[in-house]
């Protein structure tokens, strides 16, 4: 009850002319973000971040339009699979595999009809999930002391890291340069400077905004000139667009199955979107009988969509009560809360409802405005797939140099922010993750801040880090979310995407 | 062999990272941990990992060609350029020639590219001006009197 009645005061935060106008901007933009192969939701939220900053929007406008680009990003993902071939983004990767199949068939505008279903079933089932369960979380978080939170900082390090790269080595030394580039700037307990080498500019420290854009958009631009920006010239017709009630029906269990999946696949802390479709498309495959995976089955396109937008509202769970991403994008979403002054937590539950519920309500619109988007109104996004990379990517690149320059107005940062992009790019030919990266810069401070707080309430004794059952609990997941994906990996071996 | 190449070069970072550590000044209210610890434990973590990855490194990554790098350096120099004359020059003729460049870079045919970058320049200042309401100046702030 006492959910539903915060939820009719979200409504009424949500349902101002100004919020709406805002979701229904946001919805739009995200579907062409996720929709244009070389432009992820990590991507288009850290492009539009500052931009949504330097315009002064308070804290629950700019909330409520990223995470509806956030949203739409995560449905738009799937059109350029399915036309294309080539992922949106990188959660989108699995609806390749029976979506394009089914367009070469002749049955592209299906595809595009059922996998629009299937993401609003998963997004909107997550989003009502996340309104259960995060509540019940952020109770939980109370009790939540520093050694419980540097236990928690750890747990979503190892599963990144185990997850996010094929070495684990790798992602351990990305999680690190993180952490060190956190830093970097006047030490919190003391204030004196640390690693600023009598550089004014790092007083404060290294802006996460500028390592995102970097290390996102600007690699970006790098990789496409090394690959000269492949054609992406669409193969295949689009038709006049029906509803396939018929294969709905038929998928409808697995939409619902890989909803959970994709869901509590989201809330593991590190683990997100891409994890969750993953795991739905191989759950799927295994549990329904009969089935032509591979070769253009519909419940091969409805499970990852199902899964991934699930997995996207999970996610969010762990960000909003704990204040730890489980995935790349919540990362860049924590990094906006950050910027905007807000502290996600137990205590934003408490202190900031109109934010918390007025986000979630906006959530469920958003989903309603998606569906209408991305069922009537789906020819529109892919007549902007045509769009060719020597237009996109400069206009990526620009967009990402005012938005940071807008924010501090600094050639220091820009420059930093080049730094970032070439570090990205040699960082991914070595395999080496930048999300850890990222992750490491947000929390870095916290996580120190934790550990001395626990070394000073225990006066230095090191086994206080596991003297709680949550404690325990949280390093015994820790570890084997870092070793498992060792273990696993033969086991479940990632498809690798066609590129043809 | 590239990332044997890696390793020695996160272990050269990281021992500077932490020679830098030891040289932070420890305040007179101290906690048990003080500022240097964690930068210690991070550095020597990347240390053990880059062990780790010299006994082990993984198959050798596709690099582009000496040509390709060559690109990429320009793209590097023009971006850096873009940064610095973005506030004395104003917002239109530094855009213009970096959109540009960029274009040529992705699409090496000169005439689009010109067009990319004039249309972008000016299209993107519109928005960001008149409709995003930014601070932005089209053109040097001297000129504007």
């Amino acid at each position: 009850m006492e959910t539903l009645s915060l939820l009719a005061d979200g409504f009424a935060v949500a349902l101002t002319p100004n919020t709406l106008f805002l979701a229904v901007v946001g919805c739009f933009l995200g579907t062409i973000i996720g929709a244009l192969p070389g432009l992820g939701p990590s991507n288009g939220v850290a492009l539009l971040i500052p931009l949504a900053f330097s315009l002064g929007l308070g804290a629950t406008e700019s909330l409520v339009l990223m995470t509806s680009v956030y949203y739409g990003a995560m449905y738009g993902g799937r059109i350029s699979s399915i036309l294309l071939n080539i992922p949106g983004d990188e959660p989108a990767l699995m609806t390749t595999l029976d979506g394009y199949p089914m367009a070469k068939q002749g049955r592209a505008g299906d595809a595009l009809v059922l996998s629009g279903v299937a993401s609003f079933v998963g997004a909107f089932l997550a989003t009502i999930g996340l309104m259960l369960l995060a509540p019940m979380l952020a109770r939980v978080a109370f009790l939540f002391g520093p050694a419980e939170y540097f236990a928690l900082y750890m747990l979503a390090f190892c599963t990144l890291g185990g997850i996010a790269s094929n070495n684990q080595a790798k992602a351990a030394i990305a999680a690190c340069i993180g952490l060190g580039i956190a830093m970097i700037g006047l030490d919190n307990s003391t204030g004196l400077p640390r690693f600023t080498f009598g550089e004014l500019h790092l007083m404060d420290g290294v802006d996460f905004l500028v390592a995102i854009v970097g290390l996102f958009a600007v690699t970006e631009v790098f990789v496409f000139i090394e690959s000269h920006g492949r054609s992406s010239a669409i193969g295949v017709t689009l038709g006049k667009i029906t509803i396939p009630f018929r294969d709905i029906g038929r998928s409808m269990v697995s939409m619902l199955r890989s909803t959970v999946v994709g869901f509590v696949a989201g809330i593991l802390p590190g683990a997100g979107a891409s994890l969750g479709s993953f795991l739905a498309y191989m759950s799927e495959k295994s549990l329904v009988r009969d089935n032509h995976f591979g070769k253009g089955d519909p419940r091969g396109v409805a499970a990852p969509e199902a899964g991934n937008n699930a997995a996207a509202g999970g996610a969010l769970v762990p960000m909003l009560t704990l204040g730890v991403p489980g995935s790349g994008t919540t990362a860049v979403l924590l990094a906006l809360l950050l910027t905007l002054n807000i502290t996600p937590g137990p205590l934003l539950f408490t202190e900031r409802p109109e934010v918390v519920w007025g986000l979630m309500a906006s959530l469920l619109i958003a989903n309603f405005v998606l569906l209408v988007m991305n069922v009537p109104m789906v020819k529109i996004f892919v007549k902007i797939l045509t769009v060719p990379p020597w237009v996109l990517l400069p206009m990526v690149t620009m967009i990402s140099f005012v938005g940071i320059f807008s924010l501090s107005g600094s050639t220091f940062d820009l420059l930093l922010m080049i730094g970032f992009g070439v570090l990205g790019f040699f960082f991914r030919k070595l395999d080496v993750p930048t999300v850890p990266i990222i992750l490491g810069i947000l929390l870095g401070n916290d996580m120190e801040d934790s550990l001395r707080r626990a070394m000073t309430i225990s006066d230095g004794d090191p086994t206080y880090l596991f003297s709680s059952w949550i404690a325990i609990v949280l390093w015994v997941a820790a570890v084997l979310g870092f070793v498992a994906p060792m273990f696993l990996r033969g086991v479940l071996k990632k498809p690798q995407a066609v590129t043809d | 062999m590239s990332d044997r190449i890696f390793g020695l070069i996160m272990i050269c970072v990281a021992a500077g990272y932490i020679a830098t550590a030891t040289q932070i000044q420890t305040g007179f209210i101290s906690d048990p941990v003080g500022p240097k610890t964690f930068p210690y434990i991070v550095g020597c973590v990347v240390i053990l990992c880059s062990i780790m990855i010299l006994i082990k490194p993984d198959t050798e990554p596709e690099w582009p060609a000496l040509m390709t790098f060559g690109r990429l350096l320009i793209a590097v120099v023009v971006l850096a350029g873009y940064a610095m004359t973005l506030r004395p020059l104003g917002f239109l003729l530094p855009t213009a020639v970096a959109a540009g460049v960029i274009s040529y870079q992705i699409s090496p045919r000169a005439g689009p590219a010109a067009i990319t970058g004039v249309g972008l320049s000016v299209g993107l200042f519109v928005i960001f001006k008149y409709v995003l309401g930014l601070g932005l100046f089209a053109v040097p702030r001297e000129w504007l009197g």
